[in-house]
């Protein structure tokens, strides 16, 4: 069973815009080879900050209108939400250490 | 004491973690992400012996990666943040810890070349990608620009008409680098335009772009192109920061080795993309990763 939490344009403003903790969405598709490099170690960090970052992802195949939103044109793309904030877009497959690094800025 | 560790797990490093792991050497794979490397960003493999119908770069890898482990190879998801080689001693420096090993492949392979021009940066993730698998399907019905001319351009070109209204290939001499069997499919297509003897110079637009600036290397005439996306496909780098100053480079920044895939240190091997060679296929990886795994067989039983 998954750890990271599967967002759809629905859920997006419950579960991310209005959570009570720091948030990060993964940006991903199906046919998107590099995004399948990222879901594992998201997958990681999602085990990691349990209960502190609320670590989701969401199929931008099945959801056209968040990605939309925030002007999705690459995946993977990562973004760090606070308070319902964009903190930061990362765009592209990166290493965990340094998205672990990004993270703890949400601490 | 590992007898050998491997850094990466694309075609070159998988094919040598399956050699390895027949060989029994107590052998540990690394990969920062999860196996893949370049081929998920292809759509199609077609030049691939074995599969008439083609096969998509995520299946092939992961047939490669089951492969491998079928013979107890072990991958580990590590990031190397220092090499420490010489030819007495190998160390990996990673983030869980320090790793020692007898023999070293290198398979680490490259990334895509930027176009290093104004505006590049500043529209990654806004217009700008290295990834048309990736991208191409944010374009549907829209105007792409499309720079290079090499087998990847011409083949991703071709892939971005499933989803562009127009796409524009951009290319700076008056023939394609391509095969002929990938140049005749492209100048077939009423959907692509190439553009020849034409450069890049500045990409435009704020918070996405706008458009592309070209010169024509020939008449130095510039004009500007109205697009909603720039793919780029103009080669690859090395990824080679691990070892720059420890082992011989050519001139490019690709590893240096002799026809065993053989370094410049002894013990350290290299394979696929990272290597100094005149092609980077799937097809030419696999082989050096068999041919570097038999070296150091050899190098292991030289220690003893």
């Amino acid at each position: 069973m998954s750890d990271v939490l599967q967002v759809t344009d629905d859920t997006f403003e419950e579960e991310i815009i209005k959570s009570d903790i720091p948030a990060m969405v993964d940006f991903w598709a199906e046919w998107c080879g590099p995004c399948k490099m990222v879901s594992p170690v998201v997958e990681e960090l999602a085990k990691e900050y349990e209960g502190k970052i609320k670590i989701a992802s969401m199929d931008v195949d099945g959801n056209r209108q968040t990605p939309g939103k925030f002007g999705i044109r690459n995946i993977p793309t990562l973004i760090l939400f606070k308070g319902g904030e964009v903190t930061q877009t990362i765009v592209g497959a990166h290493p965990k250490s340094h998205l672990d690094e990004e993270l703890k800025k949400l601490l | 004491m590992e007898d050998l560790i491997i850094i990466g797990a694309g075609p070159a490093g998988l094919t040598a973690g399956l050699y390895a792991a027949r060989a029994r050497l107590k052998t540990l794979m690394l990969e920062k992400l999860s196996p893949g490397g370049q081929v998920l960003m292809t759509d199609w493999v077609e030049n691939y012996p074995g599969f008439p119908d083609g096969i998509s770069g995520f299946d092939l890898i992961d047939k490669m990666r089951r492969q491998a482990e079928k013979f107890d190879l072990v991958i580990e998801s590590q990031e190397v943040s220092r090499l420490e080689l010489s030819p007495e001693k190998k160390v990996v420096v990673t983030d869980k810890g320090n790793l020692e090993t007898r023999a070293l492949i290198l398979t680490s392979g490259a990334t895509p070349r930027k176009l290093g021009i104004e505006g590049e940066e500043l529209l990654i993730g806004k217009g700008v990608s290295y990834c048309a698998t990736c991208d191409g399907p944010f374009y549907r019905d829209q105007e792409v620009a499309l720079i290079g001319g090499g087998d990847t351009a011409v083949e991703e070109a071709i892939f971005l008409t499933r989803f562009a209204a127009k796409v524009h290939l951009i290319h700076r001499r008056d023939e394609l680098r391509a095969t002929k069997l990938l140049r005749e499919r492209v100048m077939a297509l009423d959907q692509v335009n190439i553009v020849w003897d034409t450069v890049p110079t500045r990409i435009v637009g704020d918070t996405e772009v706008q458009g592309v600036d070209l010169k024509n290397v020939k008449t130095g005439k510039t004009s500007h192109l109205p697009v909603q996306g720039v793919f780029v496909f103009v080669g690859y780098i090395p990824n080679t920061e691990l070892v720059k100053g420890q082992l011989e480079l050519d001139k490019l920044g690709f590893v240096v080795t002799n026809n065993d895939m053989q370094t410049s240190v002894p013990g350290v091997f290299a394979a696929g993309d990272i290597r100094s060679k005149i092609l980077r296929q799937i097809a030419t990886a696999v082989g050096e990763g068999a041919t570097a795994v038999f070296a150091v067989e050899r190098y292991l039983e030289s220690l003893k």
